[in-house]
């Protein structure tokens, strides 16, 4: 049981995902709690994990007993388990906000586990095109979510994501393509020695590059390649918003930072100075235009939609420059935004049922009619910004001083910057919450309407996170030596 | 020189071909269905890709006899299989939401789509 831990972090979620769907023959709401179930069993297995990683080091297990490189391997060291960690403690989160705020149908549940399924998988994945396929899989359990929406603009949506995250996930399988023609394998340990052997400046293997990094920047959304994201973040049901804003474009991060690591492994970075460049070029410029978008958002789910687009460009920055110091930096940065913008979408999602305020208009006067939730949003927001003691801080400090050993002054610039440009979008949506006349004169007449209302559930998870967004900063050791467990090295000094 | 390229690599041009019908067809036309189109070409180039590398000149089909190697690589047949189980459930998925948007507001042209979105 022990030994097939890391594969039943896969196998649980996808098992119990066919529950709620078969339940539907005689029963009607189910989901809710299969799905509880079953992510406690995950996050069980995701606990237990973890502690045999911190205790004995890196987990590998072959998958049916095929020995790598033939079969598939999963590899579980200490990024992977921490964003194991955050994938069940997220999806626990969405599932007690999404007991009151639904969406309530079984098939929404089963498309819930399925994404938890294809997210863990990705996670912990040793092989590229295992990767690829939890890639795909994520991808169409998101789509579906997408999609459940009772607007019909949340299918356009969808549909957008869906055409969109394809071409990513397809440049993705290209550049695998490319890969295993220069090398004829398909696991990471194995590629990264016969990619070496192969030389970093053939033709295939930087194009293998190229074509990975661009479909894995798509999923990540990256500026310009972040299109779906805006849409599909705010046309879908609050719930959603709050999970895949939490967790897809993270484990999509995640996967981009174990392809740079552990497949083409700093030696490349070092030879390949034009890529790490291109890396970086891409990431500031996602960072710059990214804020520079969010402070042109009216709609707040919008504005946090491309807040995320420079979030991600400083988590990319930070693993391209790939100092000790900095990959240290974007990991936490990496968890501390998947929690605080988790937490945001939840909060605007909380006051929009509770004022009908969507617009950074509407939010005028809105401190003193929902206290609790504008201030839960408030203080998610200066984390975001970086006020220490938060989790927001800690990263963006580590990143810059990352930037600062390695001598990437622009960079150090561009960071900088973006503090000021995540303040400038933030700072205006506080002073219209507590310094302005309302807008909104009535209460609205969904708030009367039981199904709408706000549950104590719901509160308790934006507060959690809110809490989270500042304790997280006393785990930072923590996360500083479960890098220290990894399979992979970065750039000394 | 560039006949025999042609002649000994027209799977590849084969490929570009499809990758670029298929992105600009997905990018281009303002239908939705036809994107969806668009897609599955766009990926029948990256199969027919995978599918080349498995090729070496005179080789036999990999099932294992006396004196037959060497073989073709299974390898990319598999891989291909699964990618093309995936691209089913894509375009199935994306068909489901082109009814969906169609029933909603009876049209399949983007841009008409965009106008009755921003009003």
């Amino acid at each position: 049981m022990i030994d097939h831990l890391i594969v039943l972090l896969v196998v649980a979620p996808i098992l119990g995902s066919a529950v709620p769907t078969l339940a539907s023959l005689r029963y009607d709401r189910v989901g809710w709690s299969v799905a509880t179930v079953t992510t406690l069993v995950h996050a069980a297995f995701a606990g237990v994990l973890t502690w045999t990683v911190w205790t004995d080091g890196v987990v590998r297990y072959a998958v049916g007993g095929f020995a790598a490189p033939y079969g598939i391997e999963l590899v579980a060291d200490g990024l992977t388990v921490l964003l194991v960690a955050l994938i069940s403690a997220v999806s626990l989160g969405v599932l007690a906000y999404a007991r009151r705020a639904g969406p309530h149908a079984n098939s929404f549940y089963a498309q819930f586990l399925l994404l938890v399924a294809g997210l863990s998988g990705m996670t912990v994945t040793g092989d590229v095109f295992n990767l690829y396929v939890f890639l795909e899989i994520t991808g169409l359990a998101a789509y579906g979510l997408v999609a459940s929406g009772r607007e019909a603009r949340s299918a356009v949506a969808a549909l957008k994501y869906l055409i969109i995250g394809t071409i990513g996930a397809s440049l993705y399988l290209l550049g695998v393509g490319y890969a295993l023609a220069a090398t004829g394998t398909l696991n990471m340990a194995d590629l990264s020695v016969k990619l070496a052997d192969v030389g970093y400046d053939s033709t295939l293997v930087l194009t293998a590059f190229g074509l990975i990094m661009a479909g894995l920047a798509v999923k990540v959304a990256l500026f310009p390649l972040h299109t779906w994201q805006p849409d599909a973040y705010t046309d879908s049901p609050d719930s959603v918003s709050a999970f895949i804003a939490a967790l897809v474009s993270t484990v999509s991060a995640y996967a981009l930072a174990r392809i740079l690591f552990s497949v083409f492994t700093v030696d490349f970075l070092r030879a390949v100075p034009a890529a790490r460049a291109a890396l970086v070029a891409v990431a500031c410029v996602s960072i710059i235009a990214g804020s520079v978008l969010a402070v042109a958002q009216a709609d707040v789910q919008r504005m946090l939609a491309y807040s995320s687009v420079s979030q991600f460009g400083l988590v990319i920055a930070g693993f391209a420059v790939a100092t000790p110091l900095a990959v240290a930096g974007a990991t936490v940065h990496l968890v501390g935004h998947a929690v605080m913008k988790g937490g945001l979408f939840a909060a605007s999602g909380i006051i929009e049922r509770e004022t009908g305020a969507t617009t950074v208009g509407g939010y005028a006067g809105m401190g003193g009619r929902t206290p609790l939730a504008a201030g839960t949003f408030t203080l998610l927001a200066l984390a975001m910004v970086g006020v220490p003691p938060a989790v927001g801080f800690v990263g963006k400090w580590y990143i810059v001083l990352g930037a600062v050993n390695a001598g990437l002054w622009p960079v150090v610039a561009v960071l900088l910057v973006s503090t000021l440009l995540t303040l400038a979008y933030f700072a205006r949506l506080g002073e219209r919450l507590y310094f302005a006349e309302p807008t909104i004169r009535s209460e609205p007449a969904a708030a009367a309407d039981g199904g709408e209302a706000v549950s104590t559930a719901m509160i308790a998870t934006v507060v959690v996170a809110a809490v989270l967004a500042v304790a997280l900063t006393a785990a930072v050791p923590v996360v500083d030596a479960l890098l220290d467990r990894t399979v992979f090295e970065v750039i000394a000094g | 020189m560039t006949l025999e390229l042609l002649t000994t690599h027209y799977n590849y041009y084969a490929v570009v071909v499809l990758l670029g019908i298929g992105l600009y067809t997905i990018i281009e036309s303002p239908n939705l269905v036809k994107k969806v189109i668009g897609m599955n070409v766009f990926q029948t180039g990256i199969f027919l890709f995978f599918i080349t590398l498995a090729f070496r000149a005179d080789a036999a089909p990999p099932v294992i006899s006396d004196g037959a190697g060497p073989y073709v690589s299974p390898l990319p047949h598999v891989l291909i299989l699964t990618a093309i189980v995936v691209g089913v459930s894509l375009t199935a998925v994306a068909l489901a939401l082109v009814v969906r948007v169609y029933a909603e507001y009876g049209t399949l042209d983007e841009e008409t789509l965009e106008g009755l979105y921003h009003d």
